[in-house]
Parts: C-alpha cells; sequence; structure tokens
C-alpha cells in the first residue's frame, strides 16, 4: 500500500499549536492532554505538589487517571484514560535502561489501574517534544492517530481510515510516513496495538523503535492487563511522536557529568561481566529458561509441574545457535549497554495471514518462552517465536494468553470442557497448531479464541456456569488473582513469592517482587518478619523504577565484581546508590534509600487506595489460587511426593498409611494458613490493618494523607 | 588500514604528543582531552587506539563508521552520547570529558608522530583482516 495515499486520506479533526519548551533537571514540565471524542488539545502544568507526591511515570499516570475517572468508571467508558509518562530520568543516553515509559489505564481484564513498563523511544522523545506525560481520554467515532510533532510544536488528531492494525505493518507504515527519509527514521517512535487487541480484554500497546542495522521498526512491549484492548475500543490506530536533535544532554541534567561518570562505569562492568554471568547481550531474559528449570520454577502445563525434560529443546542456548541474532546493539533505548531486547531475523512464518514472509521477530523473552512453550507444554523453539511473533502483531499480551491457555488446555484434558466448546479445537497440552489457531482467531474475533481472550477469570464463570465446571477445583487450577494472569514462575515452595504475586496492587505479575531466590533457595528470609520486611523494601524499590522512567533489568541481571560480599547481596547495593546518583544527577535531589522507598510508599499507597475506590484493594482480593501454593492434584503431589512428604512431616504430621488425598489437604491446610499469616505480617509492614487498607496514621506519616484518599478510606479504618 | 602504531619502549613519557593532540582539536593544551594518553608514573605506556573497530558495533545510532584509509571516525552530529563506545572500547582509548556530550578519539592524523623526540609513535598500515567490526549483510543474511 502507497503511504503518499495513506497519508492524504487522513482527514484532520483536530489541530495545536504549541511552543517547543526547555526541559529542567528531567522535567518538560508540562503535560498534554489529547480528548479524542470531542477533538480538544490542550496543556497542563506539572506542579510542584504533583513532582513531591508523584515525581513523574507511573505517579503521573495514576494521579492523571484518578483525576479523570470516578469509581463507577469501567474500563470502557469514555473517561477511562490511557497516560504516558517516563519520569525525570527518562531520555537520559549515558546510563543502561534510561527509555521506559509507564503506561496506566482501568484495565479491562481487572476493572483497577493498571501499569504497565515499556521500552520503545516513545517516552523519551515525547518528553523532548516538550511533555512529561500524554493523556489521552475519550473515544473516537472513527480509527484515528494522534500525531505530535516535536520539531514543530504541533499535535495533530487525524483519522487515518486505511493504515493497517497490525504492529508489525503499521508500525513500518507510520515509521516511513512521518520520516523525512531513512536516517530520519529513529526520530519516529510508534504506538499501536492489533487486530486482536480488538476482540480481547488482553490487548497490549506496541512501542516502537528503529532499528537502523536492521532497517526495520522493532517493538516492545507494554503487555499486562489489556491497555491495548482499551486503545482500540477508543478507536486509537497509533499514537506517533517525533524528535529530531536527540543528544545526550537534553534533560539539562543538574550534574551532567556524574551521570557521565556512572554510565560509563556501568558499561565497563557489563563489557567485562556479563558473558560469564547472564549473557543478557546474547539472549536477554530468556537466559534464564534452563535455570529455572533446574530449580523447578519453570511453569509446565499450566503451573501443574516446574520442569520437564523436553525444556532441553527450548534452552536459551538454542536460541543464540539457531534464531538469535548475535552481536548487534539491542537496546531498547540509546544507552542500553544490557541489550536484551534480542530479535530473531529472516523467520519464516508458517501460519496466518502472514505465512511464508520472513519477519523480524522481537523476542523471545523469557516470559514469552514460558507462557507460550512450558505452560502450554509446547516446547519448540520455532513455535515460540511463531506464537511470539502473532501475539505482538496482533496485539495479545503474551503472559496473559499463554497463562489463559494453559488454563483451557488443562480443563480440556480433564474433560471439563469438550470439542464442541472448543469449536472443534483439540485443545491438548503441546498442540502449537491450535495455539496459533486461537490467536488467529482471536484477530479475526471468532471462535474459540476469542473465549479465551477473555481471560482466566472470565472463563471460569463461564465453564461453570455453561458446562457445570466444579467452581471450586476451576478456582483453585485458574491462575489468576483480580482477574490478572499470573505471569510465569511457579511460586509453589516459595511463600514470600506466593505473597510476592498475591498482595501485588495490579494482580500478579512479578515486577513487584521476586523472592524465590532469596527465599526458597537461599533461605534468607527464614521469618514472617523477614518476609514481610523483604515484601515491604522490594515492592517498593521496584516501584522507584517507574517514577524517574528506569528499566529494572541493569539494576541485577548483572551484579558488580564483589557484590556477594557485600551487606545484602539481594540488593545489589553498589547498583542501589548507580541509581541514586543518577536520580541525583538530573534532579539535584540527594536521595538516601530511605527517601526512594518513601517516594515508592507515597505512590504505592495512592494506587493501593485507588484500588479500594474501584471495589477491589481488599484481604478477599489477595486471597490466590491454591496452585500458586501448593499441589492441586494428585498428579502434582505424586511427581514431587519426598518434598511433600517431608513438609508434612516436619510440621508433625504422620503421612504413615495416609492417601494422596488425606496428604494433599493436610498440606494445604498448613499452606494456606502460612499465607494467612504472611498477609497479616506484611500488611502490618506496610502500615495498613488486617483488611489491608492503608492506616490514616501511616498516611499521614509518609505525607500521602490528601482528603482524597482519606475521604476513602477513613471507614475502613 | 591506516593507524597509529606505537613502541612504549621507546617512549619518554614527555607528553609532546597529549599537547599537540589536546591542542589542535580542543584549542587547549589539557592530556584529558587527549586522544594518545600516556601514564605519569611506572613504566611508559602509550595509550592510543588501534582502530580495531569494535565501537563500531556498539554504537546504537550508527554514529562509527570506518572510513576510506580504514581509521574509525565518530559523526558527532549524530552521536547521542551514550557513552557505551568508551565502556566497551577493549583498549580503554575511546576518550570522554565532561565537557563535551560526545566522544572522542584518535583519527590517525599523525601530528603527534612530529612532535615526538623518540620515534615511539608513527603512522602504520595494517591489514583490513584485523578489523574487528561485524559485516552486517553476513550478520542478517539478506
Ligand atoms: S535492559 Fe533490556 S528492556 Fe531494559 S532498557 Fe535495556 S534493552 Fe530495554
Ligand atoms: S576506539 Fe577502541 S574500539 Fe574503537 S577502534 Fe579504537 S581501539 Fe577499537
Ligand atoms: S557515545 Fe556517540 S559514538 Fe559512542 S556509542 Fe554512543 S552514540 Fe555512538
Amino acid at each position: 500500500m502507497d503511504i503518499k495515499k495513506m497519508r492524504e486520506s487522513h482527514k484532520l479533526l483536530a489541530e495545536y499549536k504549541y511552543e517547543l519548551g526547555k526541559i529542567e533537571r528531567g522535567y518538560a514540565n508540562r503535560t498534554l492532554y489529547v480528548n479524542i471524542s470531542d477533538n480538544t488539545i490542550s496543556s497542563k502544568p506539572v506542579t510542584e505538589t504533583m513532582k513531591e507526591k508523584f515525581v513523574g511515570g507511573k505517579g503521573f499516570g495514576l494521579w492523571y487517571l484518578w483525576n479523570a475517572t470516578s469509581p463507577s468508571t469501567k474500563w470502557d467508558s469514555p473517561e477511562n484514560e490511557i497516560v504516558i509518562a517516563g519520569g525525570p530520568a527518562c531520555g537520559i543516553t549515558q546510563y543502561a535502561g534510561t527509555g521506559k515509559s509507564l503506561v496506566c489505564s482501568i484495565s479491562p481484564l481487572t476493572g483497577i489501574p493498571i501499569d504497565s513498563n515499556v521500552g520503545g523511544y516513545f517516552g523519551p522523545l515525547l518528553k523532548f517534544a516538550g511533555w512529561d506525560a500524554l493523556e489521552v481520554q475519550g473515544k473516537a467515532d472513527n480509527d484515528i492517530i494522534v500525531y505530535i510533532d516535536g520539531n514543530k510544536g504541533v499535535v495533530t488528531i487525524e483519522e487515518a481510515p486505511l493504515e493497517a492494525v497490525d504492529g508489525h505493518i503499521l508500525g513500518e507504515q507510520l515509521t516511513e510516513m512521518y520520516a523525512d527519509n531513512e536516517d530520519d527514521k529513529r526520530n519516529v517512535a510508534v504506538v499501536t496495538a492489533g487486530t486482536g487487541a480488538e476482540h480481547t480484554r488482553m490487548g497490549l500497546l506496541n512501542f516502537s523503535f528503529y532499528d537502523p542495522r536492521r532497517k526495520t521498526t522493532r517493538l516492545k512491549q507494554a503487555g499486562r492487563g489489556g491497555i491495548g484492548t482499551v486503545f482500540r475500543n477508543k478507536k486509537i490506530k497509533a499514537l506517533v511522536v517525533k524528535f529530531s536533535n536527540v543528544k545526550g544532554n537534553l534533560n539539562n541534567a543538574y550534574d551532567q557529568s556524574i551521570i557521565n561518570k556512572t554510565g560509563i562505569k556501568y558499561h565497563k562492568e557489563i563489557h567485562d561481566l556479563d558473558h560469564l554471568q547472564n549473557n543478557m547481550r546474547k539472549i536477554g531474559t530468556a537466559n534464564i529458561i534452563e535455570v529455572m528449570d533446574e530449580y523447578d520454577l519453570l511453569p509446565v502445563m499450566n503451573f501443574q509441574y516446574g520442569s520437564h525434560p523436553d525444556t532441553e529443546k527450548i534452552k536459551s542456548t538454542v536460541f543464540i545457535e539457531k534464531y538469535i541474532t548475535q552481536g548487534v546493539q539491542d537496546g531498547c533505548w540509546y544507552g542500553c549497554s544490557m541489550a536484551c531486547a534480542k530479535a530473531a531475523d529472516n523467520f519464516t512464518l508458517k501460519t496466518g495471514p502472514y505465512k511464508g514472509q520472513k519477519v523480524t521477530v522481537d523476542g523471545p523473552e523469557y516470559e514469552n518462552a514460558a507462557g507460550l512453550g512450558s505452560n502450554c507444554g509446547i516446547f519448540d523453539p520455532a513455535a515460540i517465536l511463531e506464537l511470539n511473533f502473532y501475539c505482538d502483531t496482533y496485539g495479545i499480551d503474551t503472559i496473559s494468553f499463554g497463562t489463559a491457555t494453559a488454563f483451557a488446555m488443562e480443563c480440556y484434558g480433564r474433560a471439563i470442557i469438550n470439542k464442541e466448546a472448543t469449536g472443534g479445537l483439540e485443545l491438548n497440552f503441546g498442540n502449537f497448531e491450535t495455539a496459533v489457531e486461537l490467536l488467529h482467531q482471536m484477530s479475526r474475533g471468532e471462535g474459540f479464541g476469542t473465549v479465551i481472550g477473555q481471560g482466566v477469570h472470565r472463563m471460569k464463570k463461564m465453564f461453570v456456569e455453561k458446562y457445570g465446571a466444579d467452581a471450586d477445583f476451576l478456582f483453585d487450577i485458574g491462575m489468576e488473582q483480580k482477574g490478572l494472569e499470573y505471569s510465569e514462575y511457579v511460586s509453589k515452595e516459595s511463600l514470600a513469592q506466593q505473597g510476592g504475586y498475591g498482595f501485588t496492587n495490579k494482580g500478579p505479575q512479578h515486577d513487584e517482587a521476586w523472592l524465590i531466590f532469596m527465599d526458597m533457595v537461599n533461605n534468607q528470609l527464614p521469618t514472617f518478619e523477614d518476609k514481610a520486611e523483604a515484601l515491604h523494601y522490594f515492592p517498593m524499590f521496584r516501584t522507584w523504577f517507574g517514577l524517574y522512567g528506569f528499566c529494572k533489568l541493569p539494576w541485577n541481571d548483572i551484579v558488580p565484581e564483589g557484590n556477594q560480599y557485600t551487606d545484602e547481596p539481594a540488593k545489589v547495593p553498589e547498583h542501589v546508590q548507580n541509581y541514586l546518583d543518577v536520580a541525583y544527577g538530573v534532579t539535584g535531589k540527594r536521595l538516601k534509600v530511605s527517601d526512594m522507598i518513601r517516594e515508592s510508599e507515597r505512590v504505592y499507597n495512592f494506587q493501593k487506595i485507588f484500588n479500594i475506590r474501584m471495589g477491589k484493594g481488599l484481604r478477599k482480593d489477595d486471597k490466590a489460587p491454591y496452585r500458586s501454593m501448593g499441589p492441586v492434584t494428585k498428579e502434582e503431589y505424586e511427581s514431587r511426593q519426598e518434598r511433600y512428604d517431608k513438609q508434612l512431616k516436619e510440621i508433625g504430621y504422620h503421612i504413615e498409611g495416609k492417601t494422596t488425598e488425606e496428604k494433599i489437604a493436610q498440606l494445604r491446610k498448613y499452606r494456606e494458613d502460612q499465607y494467612e499469616q504472611l498477609m497479616d505480617a506484611v500488611y502490618k509492614r506496610r502500615g495498613w490493618n488486617s483488611k489491608g487498607v492503608p492506616k490514616i496514621e501511616y498516611l499521614k506519616e509518609i505525607k500521602m494523607d490528601l482528603p482524597e484518599l482519606i475521604e476513602v478510606v477513613k471507614d475502613l479504618q | 588500514m591506516k593507524y597509529l602504531a606505537k613502541d612504549n619502549s621507546k617512549c619518554i613519557q614527555c607528553g609532546n604528543c597529549e599537547t599537540v593532540c589536546s591542542k589542535t582539536y580542543f584549542k587547549e593544551d589539557n592530556y584529558e582531552k587527549s586522544c594518545i594518553q600516556i601514564n605519569k608514573e611506572g613504566d611508559p605506556e602509550i595509550n592510543v587506539c588501534n582502530q580495531c573497530g569494535e565501537c563500531i558495533d556498539i554504537c546504537p545510532v550508527v554514529a562509527i563508521k570506518r572510513d576510506k584509509l580504514g581509521v574509525v571516525r565518530i559523526d558527532k552530529k549524530i552521536c547521542v552520547g551514550c557513552f557505551m563506545c568508551v565502556g566497551f572500547c577493549p583498549q580503554l582509548s575511546m576518550r570522554q570529558h565532561d565537557d563535551y556530550i560526545e566522544p572522542f578519539k584518535c583519527i590517525a592524523c599523525g601530528l603527534c608522530v612530529k612532535e615526538c623526540p623518540t620515534g615511539a609513535i608513527y603512522i602504520d598500515e595494517k591489514s583490513d583482516d584485523e578489523a574487528r567490526e561485524l559485516k552486517l549483510d553476513e550478520v542478517f543474511r539478506r
């Protein structure tokens, strides 16, 4: 399709001209508001209070979302917003992982705020174009794009009827359309969803960056929680930003020198150590596939098991040797020497509308390999790459898709649903053809694919109502909580990680806490208090990345030499100091670790209260499916009998002569009780009462006693 | 390909090369702004880029390229100042100074050669086979 013709068919709905601003210490000091219902565009000032209480990034996103919505707002209400914000450190180029955007919206899966952290160039270029955040509200009548020209200072809303919807094509089309020439392509960044996002609740957003070596538009994903679904429901085809003069000092940092020094020190560390540690530069996060298998943490067949002999076929070295292009710079923003954004080039698709085409597949990340692979019983690297590709271009979250498909496969295997229900699809574990067909159905908006696209939470209800399934059993094996599918780690043997998933704000995603090694392997968290401390510190620490626009991976996916001899190796103290130095360099704020945690506590508790306002932030909502805690079925128990028998003996239960069912019941009683006790300890440490509600005195202590927050929690004290 | 060759055993640590380099490119006599750098203590060691080309593949915006003579050069207009090339140079010969937001490196211009009293540095040629950068066409099997 002719790009010129596409552009000519655009119909201008609104145009807004603005003064190109100057960034000071990481802030453009204003945000862009775009309403696509009434086609209005305006600028909002960033106040000192916003900076003090919310910092930026996810903090700004949640604050705007709170102001835009009410307790009755649904994901598809016009007032729901999609907010994209980078944060003060976003757009630095000297330290690894400084180009992240945080996206917030009310989720179609959970009905509460979701936040998703994503790379690509949109966040940094948006800031250089003069905006700390972009808020999109309303619903368009026909497909539109919003274009921000950061060179000229113009924002437009344009109807865009001819462009594709699928991410990999649309990203290319718009990059080509808005770039002056080949060299200018990296100055254009595009946000898209895909056709599958229209027909499911698990739609994602693709954030592009142009790869000057591959000469192709690469995609990074804001995967979780269905923001792509909101995007397509609003009839947004794409958001585009252009800014052409990126230099290393556009943030006007308070002290550029300390950023330079810290950055170069870190680059050297990656250069010297990555190949001895995690191979992030070779294979990205997928380096841990075989490690997870070895520790029995790799989800296999809907989280029933933690390892499988066939993992051998999908281990990271297979991808490195056969598929993933080696040696090229793969950062999702400038200056990322960790360069984990790997890709398989010249990959020939075997199915679907793009069958036979050679494409670049962005991935696989660990979550994709585990979710689309082992968790669905699929141990074929090419199958994983194909599923990965179609998830991305159709705009489907790989994690929700993997976990939801695995759930449906188990239901099919247990005859809870049959071929009639699946529309004739053979939905057994390991069936790649079916899995990929489900994706094509999601794209077309038909068949059982759209049922899976509703997510585990709604499938459970439907299987009970329509097929008479046992609700309790489905609750046990359906790996979702608060409506969001679990990400891809088996948490059965780590109580701390059960809490790490279960006590999250947005739902069970591991970006708040990943404590399995500390807890289960290294036994560093023996008591409830230790676990509670970790479940306070790490979620707060990790929240902080999203306030500033940092990527979490460079924090601990490589560690400095001698890290194991520090007081707290799991915290990687030298890297924490790097972040404090870089944040100081940008903003001029000299923070201590305690200040960093405090900044996060404010936003974390704000999000918590936001959940409560939306009707889902209490103790009952932190209840978790038993599959995340222990063996639900006989097969699961017996496959790891020695381990479970041992634990039963340790707690003083006499296993002699007991049936597996009796043992399962006893173990369950014990483990569920542990989970409750952990909940008590964590709530206490987090300043919450036993209902899971932040105490007013605690909100005062952290200076987050805003009247509108007190209003929500005062009757729940 | 052309490069600045060195013989540490002839160096007397006078620093003439640093002076001419920094004066030529940054109008200042400051060894921290010199592409060639000589250690101030211990046995003489001349640190300068050998034009290996490893930095070419590191640059996220392809600002580093090899020119016709084989010299590895930075296009400062394109450079986004990430300093990854500084961290990844195996010789630690890619330079950075806080007065500038782009790095700098030896381009084998040979001005310093003329100022060296002992002939410790000289312009030489080496085989193109020693170039370390990837051949992108082969990498992507286009
Ligand atoms: S570590 Fe990976 S995800 Fe993070 S910024 Fe670097 S390339 Fe992007
Ligand atoms: S600067 Fe370093 S990496 Fe680049 S060509 Fe010179 S020696 Fe090689
Ligand atoms: S500092 Fe400039 S030349 Fe060096 S890698 Fe970064 S962008 Fe390229």
